[in-house]
């Protein structure tokens, strides 16, 4: 071993770029991290990022902060859809379109892992962090340093991701990496290593905050709130993080045992030597299953709490919906081999998992209707949550059953692996998962801020991303019945699918000019904050949420409420039941930049194991674990906050509305 | 924002239900980790089929040693459930020597597994030889992983509670490492079966 | 909502309609147009399960446009109508909700089990003509197909009889591949050091597209096949011709295809070494032994 390899492992300068667009995402990345920089320091804001925001505890803040990592993450993989959708709509006959095949592969490797791991994922905890500890009637989450550790541990990963622009290439594996394609044999570069540290650093936050969440909700809810009387929206948030909390350790061993092979030459998935490769697809789906339930309970959490807010109701058939999220949670792990009936399992354990998997149904129709009938007979208000909410439905049944037809396995024989599969998981997952986030963020904006999101420019949004996402995934439909399978970067004239591929084009493009139109908004709401400024209950709202102040001060409820109903803040507004202020001393977490420090260590680890750089791991490893036995020694983290001060001041404060 | 309280005095506000919380989170996080190993196990069972090289390492377990080791485990485990009796009754100084001793145990075991390990090496039954050592070495060498996090953690606890003797704080993480301590010996338990045992008979 | 939207929406709609249908009239769609028993049958669970589930999708439709309708906050009739304390909390139209989807979840949970065995890809079809088996190996990046009985090989190509079942024996020495032919039969999965089995049958003679559908590294793309029906006289001749005119597919001459290479056209083979598939997979079994594939970052483009 020669001292380069000593001292920078595998990076030499040959791992840069090696054309125009590669160049361009490069430069794109640099650029944007020196005007955040350049424009920080110009405006002298560092100490105040560090002070107010970096260092916070304050779950709401970590949750903006998510959001905001969130919405960069779905310009990168929105980014890389644009390019996926330019290529396969050229690339046709002699025509080899924009892009190499590596490059493309690459390509849709880092769309997939981007949108699930750092969009998805990020864009869903941002919001429990926003809303939970409001609606259980908590002043904080469980375990508020972990919190922060969580949110940085998965800046780490979206850093570490996006640093495979400019250093090196990514995995051409696609986003689950299946081997033997992701070992060493077939994927000699550090590609691989780059999806398994982002993802085992970003999953490790993900799991911490499951851990985090499933206690507060166990341990944290105000008196009075038994389990019958928690909002639905943190009863899904209950059932996301318990599959969080079985799943992810999954994720963090099969990734593991990944490296483990292409460091180390063991062979645990390798086609030779004793390795199987299927153990390792039937360890990703058992994680990969429940992370779609992950992401979508909480989406129907959202539209369990606008609903009934929109409608003027109560939520229909409470018990009902609460049932269905448990039925959902034990039936999502005993699904996983509907991922891979083509195995060739043999047909009794096809049906079984067929079976299984069309159950699913039952629960999320039951939960459809329960959202219909608290519609009927209401007074329905279509702002822009509502509005996400009936493209939801839409959009969600249709892929629901073409869901259903998969889980029959001889129709999924002919579906595996086609662009119908893509365009049904997509469905899913954007008017799913997505739709139900953008309308949580509109409806529980006011709470964090004090002032509405633009309404103009999110019924805009809507359309454009409803009728993209139609035009964008309708023709993927057709194309799987035509047999056009997933990730070709090229395909022969003569099977005619050019013009689906191009209509599907414009729909990413009228997607992207609905994300366009969400950045207008939310300069729009900026701009005008004052414009937009709202009281404490914006929608005449029904959960404890809405009793606070907006913003919501940093402690949340100067008294805790006591709960007497399901739907507390509307019974009191009814006057069916009242608060009695009572003010208690109380203790709050100290902001802390030991997350900040033991994240930027682990950073430094993940980029030293893709890089063989050793020394850097031992040191980033030995740094990340004084830091972390520094602040857990340390035993003056908390300040005391006196009750009859709060007192004091709630009579007549005035909270501060600025930012 | 400003300041806007007086964070000079702490106040133990409700610390019970507050230990009650940390509890139950560290249950959460020893789920995860039952999931992990759990994973290992499977991975490990998988792999263990003679076409897999399966048959290359049975003949070479050495039963009694690895006898031994458990042994080792099971008494520290016991030494540390002292070391908590002890501090409940507020005695540094048990505490702490019985916390050496639960030390000497575990770095004990630690040895016996790394030199295990060395001599298994040394025969060329290298993790790398094929899927059954990969496996066999990824699930003992991840439990001597944690059982090495624990002897650090074990350390860091000797010196705070020697220094700032038996506050609340250093009690809770007391409580928590014993809980560890003992999750991992359980762990053992189920290694020493089924790779062991189950592997010579 | 104003009326406009509505108007715009139900446009848009009916256009989309209008589009989609006109599209499929007129385009072929593999999957719906099969030509073979194996893929009519799935054709036929796809569409039934359709139509189940459109039991349960068109009264949700139905009622969510006619609620948003008739409650919408500014119509007259909703201030009136307005119950907010309703929550329906009665245990009949709950029983309702879970009863009615899970029929229908049961009746497709029916056609699950009895398809999943009757369209199982390793039973062979029943039929009076014997059944031809053909081994094919994915390949970085084409298809290999070997006919042992006929003792010929060809590559990117699969020719046999209309009317007769065939038996595909499958593996890689690749990565993971999907063997597909949408008008004959769907996916099956190809692994390197495992065998797996797919059936069909083609009830006319023609050209069928075939596929990959499993990312295999920098050639995927170029993973497709034709599957030919044709009839048994010229299956009979085309054998013969392959036989009498080929270059010998030996070790070496294997290793040499199996180097990657893109794009590959169709290309024949006089079969050589008869035990070829069974040793290309059993390499893979064998702790120690040496890989028949030659080195990587060999690329042949042709």
């Amino acid at each position: 071993m020669n001292w380069q390899t000593l001292i920078f492992g595998n990076l030499s300068w040959s791992v840069l770029p090696e054309n125009a667009i590669a160049w361009f995402g490069a430069l794109t990345v640099i650029a944007g991290v020196l005007a955040v920089v350049g424009v920080v320091t110009y405006l002298g804001r560092w100490q105040w990022l560090w002070d107010e925001w970096f260092t916070s505890l304050d779950p709401k803040k970590i949750g903006v902060m998510y959001i905001v990592v969130a919405l960069v993450m779905l310009v990168r993989g929105g980014s890389d859809a644009l390019l996926m959708r330019a290529q396969q709509a050229t690339s046709v006959g002699d025509s080899y379109g924009i892009l190499t095949s590596t490059h493309f592969q690459e390509i849709f490797s880092a769309h997939g892992s981007i949108m699930i791991f750092f969009l998805a994922m990020g864009f869903m905890f941002g919001l429990i962090n926003l809303i939970v500890p409001l609606q259980i009637g908590s002043r904080d989450v469980a375990f508020p340093f972990l919190n922060s550790l969580s949110f940085w541990l998965f800046f780490a990963g979206a850093a570490l991701i996006n640093c495979s622009l400019i250093f090196g290439d990514f995995s051409t594996a696609g986003w689950l990496a299946y081997p033997p394609l992701s070992e060493l044999r077939y994927s000699p570069t550090s590609g691989v290593d780059y999806w398994i540290w982002s993802l085992q650093i970003g999953g490790l936050g993900s799991l911490l905050s499951g851990v985090n969440f499933f206690a507060t909700i166990v341990k944290m809810r105000t008196k009075g709130m038994n389990w019958m009387r928690l909002p639905m929206f943190s009863w899904t948030v209950l059932g996301s993080m318990t599959l969080v909390i079985f799943a992810f350790p999954i994720l963090t061993v099969t990734l593991a045992l990944l490296y483990l092979d292409r460091t180390a030459g063991m062979h645990f998935f390798t086609a030779e030597l004793g390795g199987n490769m299927m153990m390792y697809v039937n360890l990703i789906w058992a994680w990969g299953h429940p992370e779609v339930y992950i992401l979508i309970l909480p989406a129907f959490g959202v539209f369990s709490e606008v609903v009934p807010v929109f409608s003027g109701k109560k939520l229909a058939g409470y018990t009902s919906m609460v049932f269905s999220v448990w039925a959902i949670v034990v039936l999502s792990f005993i699904v996983w081999l509907h991922h891979f009936f083509t195995m060739g399992a043999g047909a009794d354990v096809n049906a079984f998992f067929g079976i299984m998997t069309a159950v699913i149904a039952v629960p999320t129709g039951v939960k459809i209707f329960n959202w219909l009938f608290t519609m009927y007979r209401g007074r329905i208000r279509f702002e822009s949550p509502m509005l996400w909410f009936m493209g939801f439905v839409v959009l969600f049944t249709l892929g629901g059953v073409a869901g259903v037809v998969m889980a029959e396995p001889p129709a999924d024989y002919q579906l595996h692996n086609s662009l119908f599969l893509v365009a049904h998981f997509h469905t899913m997952i954007v008017s799913g998962v997505l739709f139900g986030y953008f309308a949580g963020l509109t409806f529980w904006f006011p709470k964090i801020f004090g002032f509405k999101m633009n309404e103009k420019w999110g019924i805009r949004a809507f359309w454009f991303w409803l009728i993209g996402f139609i035009l964008a995934f309708g023709p993927l439909y057709l194309l799987g019945f035509e047999g056009a399978t997933r990730r070709l970067d090229h395909y022969s004239s003569s099977l005619g699918w050019q013009p689906l591929f191009i209509v599907a084009g414009i729909g990413a493009i009228s997607i992207a000019i609905g994300f366009s139109c969400q950045v207008a908004q939310l300069v729009a709401t900026f701009r005008d904050y004052k414009r937009n400024r709202v009281g404490n209950d914006p929608w005449d709202g029904r959960t404890l949420e809405w009793s606070v102040a907006s913003p919501a001060p940093s402690y949340n409820f100067a008294a805790l409420p006591i709960v007497h109903s399901r739907d507390e803040f509307w019974e009191e507004k009814h006057g069916a039941s009242t608060q009695e202020q009572k003010f208690e001393d109380f203790s709050m977490p100290k902001n802390t930049g030991a997350a900040v420090i033991v994240s930027s260590f682990v950073f430094l680890l993940g980029f030293g194991a893709v890089w063989h750089i050793w020394w850097l791991v031992i040191a980033a490893l030995l740094g990340a674990t004084i830091a972390v036995l520094v602040h857990v020694f340390n035993e003056d983290s908390e300040y005391a906050v006196s009750g009859a001060q709060l007192a004091h001041r709630e009579a007549g404060l005035q909270y501060p509305t600025s930012l | 924002m400003t300041d806007e309280f007086d964070r000079s005095g702490i106040l133990s506000v409700d610390e019970k239900s507050k230990d009650s919380t940390i509890v139950f989170g560290f249950w959460m996080y020893l789920m995860t980790d039952l999931v992990l190993f759990a994973s290992l196990f499977v991975v490990f069972v998988v792999l263990r089929g003679p076409e897999y090289g399966g048959a290359s390492i049975k003949n070479t377990f050495d039963l009694q040693y690895v006898f031994i080791e458990t042994i080792a485990l099971l008494v520290s485990s016991f030494t540390c459930g002292l070391a908590l009796l002890f501090a409940r009754e507020g005695n540094v100084r048990g505490t702490v020597s019985w916390l050496l001793a639960t030390f000497v145990l575990g770095a004990a075991f630690v040895a016996m597994e790394v030199s295990e390990f060395s001599r298994l090496l040394a025969q060329g039954l290298a993790p790398a030889r094929d899927g059954f050592l990969s496996g066999y070495f990824t699930l003992v060498g991840t439990h001597g992983a944690h059982v090495t996090v624990g002897l650090l953690w074990l350390l860091a606890m000797v010196v705070a509670i020697a220094g700032r003797g038996l506050s609340r704080g250093n009690m809770r993480k007391l409580a928590l490492f014993a809980m560890f301590w003992h999750f991992l010996d359980v762990i053992w338990i189920f290694i020493f079966t089924i790779v062991y045992l189950m592997g010579v008979l | 909502m104003r009326r406009s939207t509505i108007v715009l929406l139900s446009i848009f709609v009916l256009a989309l309609a209008a589009a989609t249908f006109l599209y499929v009239r007129s385009a072929t769609i593999a999957v719906l147009d099969p030509a073979g028993p194996v893929a009519l049958a799935e054709k036929n669970i796809i569409i039934t399960a359709t139509f189940l589930c459109a039991l349960v999708v068109v009264p949700v439709f139905f009622l969510l446009f006619f609620f948003a309708w008739k409650y919408r906050a500014d119509s007259p009739q909703a201030q009136q109508s307005h119950k907010p304390d309703w929550d329906h909390d009665s245990i009949l139209a709950e029983v309702i909700w879970w009863l009615v989807p899970a029929v229908i979840i049961a009746i497709l949970g029916v056609i699950a089990w009895n398809s999943s065995h009757a369209l199982d890809p390793y039973r062979p079809l029943e039929s009076d003509v014997a059944t031809i088996p053909i081994d094919v190996v994915a390949l970085d990046w084409k298809w290999l197909f070997i006919y042992p009985q006929q003792g010929i090989a060809s590559v990117n190509l699969v020719e046999f009889p209309a009317g007769t079942p065939v038996h595909f024996y499958l593996t890689a020495d690749a990565p993971m591949n999907t063997f597909w032919i949408p008008q004959l039969a769907g996916q099956v999965m190809v692994m390197p050091g495992m065998t797996t089995q797919l059936n069909l049958a083609a009830s006319k003679t023609g050209d069928f597209n075939g596929f990959s559908g499993n990312i295999s590294g920098k050639g995927f793309s170029g993973m497709a096949f034709t599957a030919r029906a044709v009839d048994q006289q010229t299956f009979n001749t085309w054998i013969a011709s392959i036989k009498a005119s080929s270059t010998p597919l030996t070790q070496e001459a294997y290793i040499m295809l199996a180097a990657p290479s893109e794009y590959n056209p169709v290309a024949y083979y006089d079969l050589a070494e008869p035990n070829l598939f069974g040793a290309i997979e059993s390499t893979y079994m064998n702790p120690g032994s040496a890989m028949p594939q030659v080195s990587q970052g060999m690329t042949v483009t042709p």
